[in-house]
């Protein structure tokens, strides 16, 4: 799953001043994890920071290099790109199909493979199916349109429960799907990755494909929600 | 491997926990490992090293749980460092190089290593999308992408997605296991995995599985 070179050119810039200065936090993890009652050993930010030193002094880790896929994975690759994907296939009925029939080459279109997103299956909720998206073993995600994964997707609960009860999962969500519409749990064990297709909104029939693009949110292209209708005062 | 990465199915963690705003990373130290991990992917390639996931699915299951994910992503990069022997436990622990320690080498890509994307690869499929299929009884002591909750189960194939490389690994690394197979997306009935703990009667998991852990039903 993780299994990806990354490897940026950049001149091997000995730089300290990045993103650990004033952040020397000694605290526990603060539950972010949940019931997983998990908590960090207090050093870890100096042993992480003593690593990073001995491979920069090593010759093996450029620090811009680092710079670039953290600022990268904050500020430019998430959920915005499905998104834009998932607004393209409601507003164009042929990409709509080519999205479905090949995932990869028509997310390929848009320009977002790459990394954990080489071979993409999208798919559709309708009606009588809703889909959602896990992974059992590990925590495999499409980086390219969706970035990272939000903690509770890597939690011990999502990954026991959404195999065996995914209907109380989705209830806990707030999502309650119908006792005839069919519920289909992709497991990610393999190299391909999953993005689901919501449904698109009722009341969006004027609406141009960045508006569309807007309402569209990670945890819908999970499987977790459905895209939620706009809330307009006019029309 | 046998262990608690495996957790498809299990019960006791509670309800998922949810955060607003969750920010991509929740220490700055959390970033610099992920991005440590891929950076020095180049530095590991060529050694006969324990794979990525082989290493993460080792940690004892107590370890693991009380772990946090980024915890575990260091525990790993600092162990198949320590393997590649490009560090020393003496220099993770000072952060400083030994000067009697020679620079790590940059090794070429191994001949013959296939990697883990889509192959272009005339290997003949054995199955085909309608296929009723059983899923073998593997319980391998490295890594594999074979979850408990199917094993021996039912299923019908829905697609084949090509031929990839197994990724199966020990900890001597993926490259003893490498090997070209169809993998498919197989359904399985909600009723066959679960029995009454299956919700609606038409509800399915759809898992992603190489050849060689399927023989036709």
């Amino acid at each position: 799953m993780h299994d990806h070179d990354h490897d940026p050119d950049g001149d091997n810039d000995h730089r300290h001043d990045h993103h650990y200065a004033g952040h020397e936090d000694h605290h526990h993890e603060d539950g972010h994890h949940g019931h997983d009652h998990q908590h960090v050993p207090p050093d870890i930010s100096l042993r992480v920071k003593a690593l990073e030193s001995l491979l920069v002094e090593k010759g093996m880790v450029d620090v811009a290099a680092l710079d670039e896929i953290v600022d990268s994975f904050e500020n430019r690759i998430g959920p915005r790109n499905g998104a834009q994907v998932v607004a393209r296939a409601w507003t164009d009925p042929a990409f709509r199909e080519r999205l479905l029939a090949d995932g990869t080459a028509a997310i390929g279109e848009l320009g977002y493979l790459g990394g954990q997103g080489e071979h993409m299956k999208v798919v559709a909720n309708t009606p009588n199916v809703h889909n959602l998206v896990v992974c059992t073993l590990c925590s495999c995600y499409p980086w390219p349109t969706l970035g990272l994964p939000p903690t509770w997707y890597k939690s011990s609960a999502y990954r026991a429960r959404a195999v065996i009860e995914p209907r109380e999962v989705l209830r806990e969500f707030g999502l309650d799907v119908a006792a005839d519409v069919e519920v289909r749990v992709w497991d990610s064990t393999a190299e391909i990755r999953y993005l689901v297709l919501p449904e698109r909104p009722g009341g969006t029939e004027g609406m141009t494909e960045e508006e569309l693009a807007e309402l569209v949110t990670r945890d819908a292209m999970i499987g977790v929600a459905r895209v939620a209708a706009p809330q307009r005062s006019d029309s | 491997m046998n262990s608690i990465h495996d957790m498809g199915g299990m019960d006791g963690f509670g309800p998922v926990v949810r955060e607003d705003d969750e920010p991509v990373f929740h220490h700055p130290w959390e970033g610099r490992v992920y991005a440590l991990t891929r950076v020095v992917k180049p530095w590991l390639r060529g050694r006969r090293l324990p794979g990525f996931r082989f290493v993460l699915e080792s940690i004892p299951p107590a370890d693991y749980l009380r772990m946090s994910y980024y915890e575990r992503w260091f525990h790993m990069v600092v162990t198949r460092l320590l393997a590649g022997g490009l560090v020393t436990g003496p220099e993770v622990e000072s952060g400083r190089p030994d000067p009697d320690e020679s620079s790590p080498e940059l090794l070429p890509p191994v001949d013959g290593s296939l990697g883990f994307g889509l192959l272009n690869r005339d290997v003949p499929a054995r199955l085909a999308p309608g296929d009723r299929v059983r899923v073998r009884n593997l319980n391998p002591r490295g890594h594999n992408r074979l979850p408990r909750y199917v094993r021996g189960r039912l299923g019908r194939v829905v697609e084949d997605y090509g031929v990839y490389a197994l990724q199966d690994s020990d900890e001597r690394g993926q490259l003893p296991l490498d090997d070209p197979q169809h993998v498919y997306s197989v359904r399985f009935e909600g009723r066959e995995l679960w029995g009454d703990r299956s919700g609606g009667v038409q509800d399915a998991v759809y898992v992603d599985l190489w050849e060689e852990y399927l023989e036709l039903a």
